[in-house]
């Protein structure tokens, strides 16, 4: 059996900071990750991360705490106000460190770090690197991993915690490269898993986004928070739906729809394209709904940066151009891009506390996985790498002095009582004669989701999906896997994913049935305001076999009043 | 309709096969569709033990490099419709195969970690706790040589055995100059011993297969010349 005080599973901004934060306590950590760390999706971010440097001479009396407010005005009022103001006051020391470990920001003239505007911010706060930001952040933590030689269990995925209900004894994992299951005793675990963008058919999440672990916390026992609040950024390229960051319209962009008109200006005057996501992409949907869109991949608008010139595009935004003219084969110097709302970003997630902390001792969690909350209803860009590399360090911390000069108090029979379980199932999924496939049933519950749960709800339509997930999880008891071999089976590892996925899906579904209100990402056309009275709370999502049971807890508040959220 | 092309593609799990075979699968391709995307059509549709690695799809994450049509590339970026209508996949030359399009990495990675790939720094930040001043034009140094995905494209593609134990290697030796070329890293003589031999830049015959096959264009051999330069004028004036 493999041990470590404290184990990390997944290698990406969140896993990383938070592996770096534990090793530098001088506890034992390792990461075990389904992908090599710097494959993680953490990559993909373009925009850049927040931090009231006040760097640029447009926001000099910029400060973390109105960062706060802008992240619970954008959060419309949900994100608990304590752990906003968390993020934004450890914001700048967390962005001065990853400086000093060599991330290679964009500089102003006088050589600071620069900054640019993003959506939903009083001021230009959003730190960046040309438009490749998460890449080179992902790259230097994995630096700081080796630097400090933390050991990297590459391409094994956790399936399933080993816990008594008490306390947390471990987990066991598969190694993909292999095909041989084993159990890893930890202390503490950090559950760092990333998002759940493959749920739904159209989204800018990588492949390997599936939410599957996410399900592996839940089945646990541990609440999911805020499940159906989920963020659709306004422009993905049509067909793949990978991202145009929102620095495209920070730097100046204008969405245009088939009259050629910037529609933005019926929907949010003032701040036109730089409008919070949920209120960009809602105002997308209705051009397309109503005729004023294009026809390409299902509807869509256009992305116009010609006028930014060449030269800005080729220093600010070289990244998505690059990517529009592989995939789409359009220079966004001559032509406007093709984009229309994709999932993004999922603001639930592992409920925790302030320190990354589950209500199961000895697991944890921090980054998009996680819902602590700081993103409430509605996250706005920038903030995300943020709540990696904050709550990672704070989550990493809390697991670090956890298990620091404590005996160690494993049971290796529960540990072995998990593996046999995970072992069992896996047999049994290899062996099953099910008639069931895997590519039938993910369709549809992606399918589902993107045409029921998306962007505008109605009860009707969500109970439909509820239903539809329902039965998919009963067909997917009659799952069979074709590859019978051990190494690199994506069938089973993929088949293995949905199963975690319908939950999670499940919880989403359910969570949105309930909430009769509409509050920032959860828009319901039967419910069209904002109901503080009946939902200002946060659900909670507790796994039961048939299906999620949900629970209530309250919000904090310790400065502002919600108002309405006008832009 | 479009006419059906064909995809040869290298099959191997060495638990079972002694050689590889090839296997080819005739597919209906769609516009605009990508090597990666056939390959998840042929996983979840034609043959489920089909085995490669990908995640992001957008060429950043680095995992999807193979040999497409005799050429290292990122099967994520590379579009079907200009390769032809007989298209060969196999995994990167020279790494061994895992299964199928996966290759084992190990040795790729261990050479990575000898570089002591981070920002080596004497000087304490700033004691404002503050960002350390970098100019524009020295941040612009380093512009090609970051955006490096650590796909092992230019690794296997090198004719000097960038496989074996002998040479770090062009990506190893690219990351090295992405810190020797920062201003703000102090590493300097240090980390040009580490890259300084037979092991590192002095092998690099410039054959410049690196640079043609790195699907991210940076300008490798170039950055592997600049080191052989204060490696080589380190060691005429006795500094190394
Ligand atoms: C295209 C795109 C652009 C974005 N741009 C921005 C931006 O500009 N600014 C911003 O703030 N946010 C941005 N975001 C959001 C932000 O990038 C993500 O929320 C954040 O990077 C998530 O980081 P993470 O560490 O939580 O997860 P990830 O980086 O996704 O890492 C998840 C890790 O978990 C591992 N893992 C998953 N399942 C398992 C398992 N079963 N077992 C073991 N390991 C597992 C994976 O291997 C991976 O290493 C963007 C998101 C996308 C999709
Ligand atoms: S899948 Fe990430 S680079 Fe191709």
């Amino acid at each position: 059996m493999l041990k470590h005080q404290v184990i990390v599973i997944g290698g990406g901004l969140a896993g990383l900071r938070a592996a770096v934060e534990s090793a530098r306590l001088g506890a034992d950590t390792a990461v075990l990750s389904l992908l090599y760390p710097v494959r993680s999706h953490s990559g993909a971010a373009q925009g850049g991360v927040n931090a009231a440097l006040a760097n640029m001479p447009e926001c000099k009396d910029d400060s973390p705490a109105k960062h706060a407010y802008d992240t619970v005005k954008g959060a419309d009022f949900l994100a608990d106000q304590d752990c906003a103001e968390i993020l934004t006051t450890d914001a700048p020391a967390r962005i001065y460190e990853l400086e000093h470990w060599g991330v290679p920001f964009s500089r102003t003239e006088d050589g600071r770090i620069s900054q640019r505007p993003f959506g939903g911010a009083g001021y230009p706060r959003t730190c960046y690197a040309a438009d490749k930001t998460g890449l080179y952040i992902l790259h230097t933590l994995n630096e700081q991993a080796v630097k400090l030689g933390i050991k990297v269990y590459n391409e094994w995925a956790a399936i399933a915690l080993a816990s008594d209900g008490a306390l947390n004894h471990g987990l066991v994992a598969l190694n993909l490269q292999t095909g041989e299951i084993a159990s890893f005793a930890a202390d503490a675990v950090v559950f760092a898993v990333g998002g759940a963008g493959r749920i739904y058919k159209r989204t800018s999440n990588a492949m390997q986004s599936t939410g599957y672990c996410l399900g592996v916390a839940y089945k646990a026992g541990i609440p999911l928070k805020d499940m159906e609040f989920v963020q659709f950024h306004p422009t993905t390229i049509v067909g793949t739906n990978i991202l145009m960051t929102e620095g495209a319209r920070g730097e100046g962009g204008y969405l245009l729809n088939n009259q050629g008109e910037r529609f933005m200006q019926r929907y949010a005057a003032k701040a036109m394209e730089l409008a919070p996501r949920d209120i960009v992409s809602r105002s997308i949907q209705i051009e397309v709904n109503e005729g004023r869109g294009f026809p390409e991949g299902g509807g869509c608008v256009h992305l116009d940066l010609r006028h930014l010139g060449r030269e800005k595009i080729l220093e600010r935004l070289p990244g998505i151009r690059e990517l529009a003219i592989s995939f789409l084969g359009i220079d966004c110097i001559e032509k406007p891009v093709p984009v229309q709302p994709g999932q993004h970003f999922i603001m639930g997630g592992i409920d925790t506390d302030k320190d990354g902390a589950t209500i199961l001792p000895g697991v944890y969690a921090a980054g998009e996985c996680a819902c602590v909350s700081v993103h409430g209803a509605n996250r706005l860009g920038g903030n995300s790498l943020l709540e990696c590399v904050v709550m990672g360090q704070r989550a990493g911390a809390a697991a670090g002095k956890f298990v620091k000069g404590k005996a160690s108090a494993i049971k290796e029979a529960v540990l072995n009582d998990a593996a046999k379980k995970a072992t069992a199932e896996v047999e049994a999924l290899l062996k099953s004669s099910g008639k069931e496939r895997l590519v039938n049933l993910r369709d549809e519950m992606a399918q589902t989701m993107t045409d029921q749960i998306g962007i505008f709800r109605e009860d009707k339509a969500m109970r439909e999906a509820l239903a539809t997930l329902h039965a998919l999880r009963v067909r997917y008891r009659n799952v069979g896997v074709d590859a019978k071999h051990r190494k690199f089976n994506l069938d089973l590892l993929r088949t293995l994913e949905l199963g975690g996925m319908l939950d999670v899906a499940e919880s989403i579904a359910a969570g949105a049935v309930a909430r009769q209100e509409s509050r920032g990402g959860h828009s319901r056309l039967d419910f069209k305001t904002r109901d503080d009275a009946n939902w200002m709370k946060h659900t909670r999502a507790h796994y039961t076999p048939d299906g999620a049971r949900l629970t209530y807890t309250p919000v904090t508040k310790t400065k502002w009043e919600p108002e309405e959220r006008k832009y | 309709m479009t006419d059906s092309i064909k995809l040869t593609i290298y099959r191997r799990d060495p638990d079972l096969d002694t050689a590889p075979k090839y296997q080819t699968y005739e597919i209906q391709p769609e516009p605009g569709q990508t090597v990666l995307m056939a390959l998840y059509h042929i996983l979840e549709n034609v043959d489920k033990s089909l085995a490669f690695r990908a995640s992001c799809r957008s060429a950043v994450c680095g995992s999807c490099g193979m040999h497409i049509n005799g050429k290292n590339r990122l099967a994520c970026e590379t579009q079907l419709a200009p390769l032809g209508n007989e298209i060969c996949i196999e995994p990167l030359p020279h790494l061994p195969v895992l299964k199928d399009l996966v290759v084992d990495m190990s040795s790729f990675w261990r050479k990575y970690e000898k570089v002591r790939p981070y920002l080596i720094t004497l000087k304490e930040p700033p004691a404002s706790g503050k960002e350390r001043l970098q100019s524009i034009p020295d941040r612009k140094k380093i512009d090609d040589f970051i955006d490096c995905i650590l796909c092992a494209c230019c690794h296997s593609a090198c004719t000097l055995d960038a496989w074996s134990d002998g040479y770090l290697g062009p990506a190893v030796l690219a990351k090295a100059y992405r810190f020797v070329a920062d201003t703000r890293d102090e590493g300097g003589a240090e980390r040009l011993k580490l890259v300084g031999s037979e092991e590192g830049v002095l092998r690099c015959h410039t054959i410049f297969n690196c640079t043609e096959e790195c699907p991210k264009r940076i300008p490798i051999t170039f950055g592997i010349q600049e080191m052989k330069k204060k490696v080589v004028w380190g060691k005429l004036t006795g500094k190394m």
